[in-house]
C-alpha cells in the first residue's frame, strides 16, 4: 500500500515538473514570436519611410540617380522577402541598409540638403528606426539564445523533443562596409 | 527589504510592549501605518513624483529624439508598452523613472540633460532608466522608502509620547510590581527608537545602491555600449546646477543624486546612489562586452571586491555580448547649439506658444495669451497671419 502511494507520489512530481518545463518552453516561444512582430514593425517603418525620403532628396541630389535607384531596388526586393525566413530575408534587409546608409553619407555633401527641415526630421526618423531594427533584432536574437538553450538542454530537452519545440533561427542583417562617400568638384 | 520589514515590526512590538502592554498591538498599529502609506504610495505615487517635479508630458512630435530613444530603449529591453516620456523644465541634467509596474511607467528627463548630452549619451541615461523600469526598481523603491518613513515616523511619535506622558506611567507600572521587565522593555524601546531609524536609512541607501549598480549594468547591455552612460555620467557629475524639484523622498529615481551643496558638483559620498567616479571607471573597464558578466567582472577589478554586484543568476543568463560602436553623430563631435535649439523649441511648443514664420526669413513665437490674427514682423515690419 505505502509503496502504491509513493509510486502515485513520485508520479504527480513528474507530471508536474513536465507541465511546468512546458509551460516555460511555451512562454518562450511566445516571447520570440513577439520580438519577431517588433523587427517587422520596425521593418515595415523603414519601408514606409523611403519613398518620402526618395522624393525629398530627388530634387537636390540630380547627379546621384544610381544611389536613389539602389535605395529603390532595395527596398523593392526587401518587401517581396517579407514572407522568406530570418536568414533570406536578413540578407535582403542588409542590402537595403547598405544602399541607405550610402544615400545619407552622400547626402553630406549637399549643404543645401541639409538645412532642409524635412529632410531633418526624415533623418532623425530613419537614424532612429535603423536604431530600433538593431535594437530589436538584438533582443530577438537574446530570446532566440534562451529559448533554443531550453530546447537544447536536458532535461528540457525531452519535452522539447517529444512535444516538437523546432529550434529558432537567428536573424542577421548583413551590411556591407560603409563605403566613404566619393565627392567629386567638377 | 526584508531586513527593514522585521525592523518595523521590532520597533513596533516593543514600543507597543511599552506603551500598551500588548507587543502585538504594537505590531499592528506599525502595520496598519505601512499599509495605509503603501497604498497612497501605490496608488498616488507617480502622479506625486511627477506633479512635484513639474514634469510635461511629450509626445513624438514635441521632442523627436528624446521621444525616439524612450522608444529604442523600450524595444531593447523588451517592455511591453512604451513608458509615457516627460521633460522637466530645469537646467540641472538629470532624469527618473517612475511608475509601479513595467505597464503604467514613466520616464521624466530634464532640459538640461537634453541639451548637454547626444544621442549615444542620451540613450545610456534612458536605457538605465528604463531598466529601472523592468527591473521593477521603482515599485522596489517605493516600498522600502515607505518602510523606512513608517520606521522614522513610529520613532518620532513614540519618542514625544514618552518624553510627555511617559512619567505617569513607569510610576504606576513600577507600583503594580513589573519594575524590572518594565526597564528592560523602556530600555529595549529607547535603543531602538534611536537605532531603527538609522538602521533602516542604511539598509534603505544599500538596496538603492545595488539597484543603481543593477541599472547601470542593464544600461550597458541594452545599448550595447557602456562609454554612453559613462560619458553622461561625467557630463551629469561635472554639472553644478541644483535640481529645483528633487526631495529627499524622490531622490533615489534619478539617475545621479539630486543633492549636492549649493556650488559644487554631485559629490561622490551620496547615501542613495554609488559614488560616480566608482560607476564611470566600472563602465569603462568594461573592455570584453557588455554584458552582466562583464560588468560584474569590471566592478570586482574597480572596487577591488571579491564578490560581484549582480547575482550569479542574472551573469549566466546571456552569452558572449558584443559592444557595438558610436554612433555617426557622437564621432562627429558635439552640437550643444543644435541640441538647446531642439529641447527649448519643444519647451516653447509645450507651454502653448505659437511660431511665426515670415517670409523674410524672421522666425519668432507668440505667448498663448496673444488673440489677434495678424501680427507685425518685428524684423521686415510686414504683416503676417498668425
Amino acid at each position: 500500500m505505502l509503496g502504491l502511494w509513493i509510486a502515485l507520489g513520485v508520479l504527480a512530481v513528474l507530471v508536474i515538473a513536465l507541465i511546468a518545463v512546458y509551460n516555460g518552453l511555451v512562454r518562450l516561444r511566445n516571447e520570440v514570436k513577439n520580438a519577431w512582430a517588433q523587427i517587422d514593425v520596425q521593418l515595415k517603418r523603414r519601408y514606409d519611410l523611403i519613398p518620402n525620403l526618395v522624393e525629398t532628396v530627388k530634387g537636390y541630389m540630380k547627379h546621384e540617380r544610381e544611389t536613389l535607384e539602389a535605395v529603390t531596388n532595395a527596398r523593392t526586393i526587401a518587401q517581396k522577402m517579407v514572407d522568406a525566413g530570418a536568414q533570406a530575408r536578413g540578407k535582403a534587409e542588409g542590402e537595403l541598409t547598405s544602399a541607405l546608409m550610402r544615400l545619407l553619407a552622400v547626402a553630406e555633401a549637399y549643404p543645401d540638403l541639409k538645412a532642409n527641415q524635412n529632410f531633418l526630421a526624415l533623418q532623425e526618423e530613419l537614424t532612429s528606426t535603423e536604431n530600433k531594427i538593431s535594437f530589436s533584432r538584438q533582443f530577438y536574437n537574446d530570446s532566440v539564445l534562451k529559448y533554443n538553450n531550453q530546447t537544447q538542454m536536458f532535461p528540457s530537452s525531452i519535452v522539447a523533443g517529444m512535444t516538437g519545440f523546432k529550434a529558432g533561427e537567428f536573424f542577421e542583417v548583413a551590411v556591407a562596409e560603409r563605403e566613404a562617400p566619393k565627392v567629386s568638384f567638377s | 527589504m526584508g531586513g527593514m520589514g522585521v525592523l518595523l515590526l521590532l520597533i513596533g512590538y516593543f514600543l507597543g510592549l511599552y506603551f500598551l502592554d500588548s507587543g502585538t498591538g504594537g505590531m499592528i498599529i506599525a502595520l496598519i501605518v505601512w499599509a495605509v502609506m503603501n497604498l497612497v504610495a501605490y496608488f498616488q505615487g507617480d502622479s506625486i513624483l511627477l506633479a512635484v517635479s513639474k514634469a510635461r508630458r511629450i509626445g513624438p512630435d514635441d521632442h523627436p529624439r528624446l521621444y525616439n530613444v524612450v522608444e529604442e530603449m523600450k524595444i531593447a529591453s523588451g517592455l511591453e508598452k512604451m513608458p509615457d516620456v516627460y521633460i522637466v523644465d530645469d537646467p540641472a541634467p538629470n532624469a527618473f523613472a517612475t511608475g509601479r509596474d513595467p505597464s503604467r511607467a514613466s520616464v521624466a528627463v530634464t532640459s538640461g540633460l537634453l541639451q548637454r548630452l547626444n544621442r549615444d549619451e542620451l540613450q545610456g541615461v534612458v536605457a538605465h532608466e528604463i531598466s529601472h523600469i523592468k527591473n521593477r526598481d521603482v515599485l522596489l523603491m517605493a516600498m522600502s522608502a515607505v518602510i523606512l518613513g513608517s520606521i522614522v515616523m513610529l520613532a518620532w511619535y513614540a519618542s514625544r509620547f514618552m518624553i510627555f506622558g511617559g512619567m505617569t506611567r513607569t510610576r504606576r507600572s513600577s507600583s503594580s510590581g513589573g519594575g524590572s521587565g518594565q526597564i528592560i522593555i523602556l530600555a529595549v524601546a529607547i535603543v531602538l527608537m534611536i537605532l531603527a531609524p538609522i538602521l533602516a536609512q542604511l539598509m534603505y541607501f544599500a538596496i538603492s545602491r545595488k539597484r543603481e549598480y543593477l541599472a547601470d549594468a542593464s544600461g550597458a547591455l541594452y545599448t550595447r555600449y557602456p562609454e554612453g552612460l559613462a560619458s553622461a555620467l561625467e557630463k551629469i557629475a561635472a554639472s553644478t546646477a541644483q535640481l529645483e524639484s528633487a526631495n529627499k523622498a524622490t531622490a533615489p529615481m534619478y539617475i545621479v543624486n539630486p543633492f549636492h551643496r549649493k556650488g559644487l558638483a554631485a559629490s561622490d559620498l551620496t547615501g542613495t546612489h554609488p559614488p560616480i567616479s566608482a560607476r564611470i571607471r566600472i563602465l569603462r573597464s568594461m573592455a570584453g562586452g557588455a554584458s552582466f558578466a562583464d560588468y560584474d567582472r569590471a566592478y570586482q577589478q574597480v572596487r577591488s571586491a571579491s564578490k560581484g554586484i549582480i547575482g550569479p543568476a542574472a551573469t549566466a543568463a546571456v552569452g558572449v555580448v558584443p559592444l557595438r560602436e558610436a554612433a555617426p553623430e557622437t564621432k562627429e563631435g558635439t552640437n550643444e547649439v543644435k541640441r538647446a535649439r531642439e529641447t527649448s523649441n519643444a519647451l516653447w511648443q509645450l507651454n502653448d506658444y505659437k511660431t511665426v514664420n515670415c517670409s523674410c526669413g524672421a522666425r519668432f513665437r507668440i505667448p498663448p495669451g496673444f488673440s489677434e490674427a495678424e501680427i507685425k514682423c518685428p524684423h521686415c515690419g510686414s504683416v503676417v497671419r498668425v
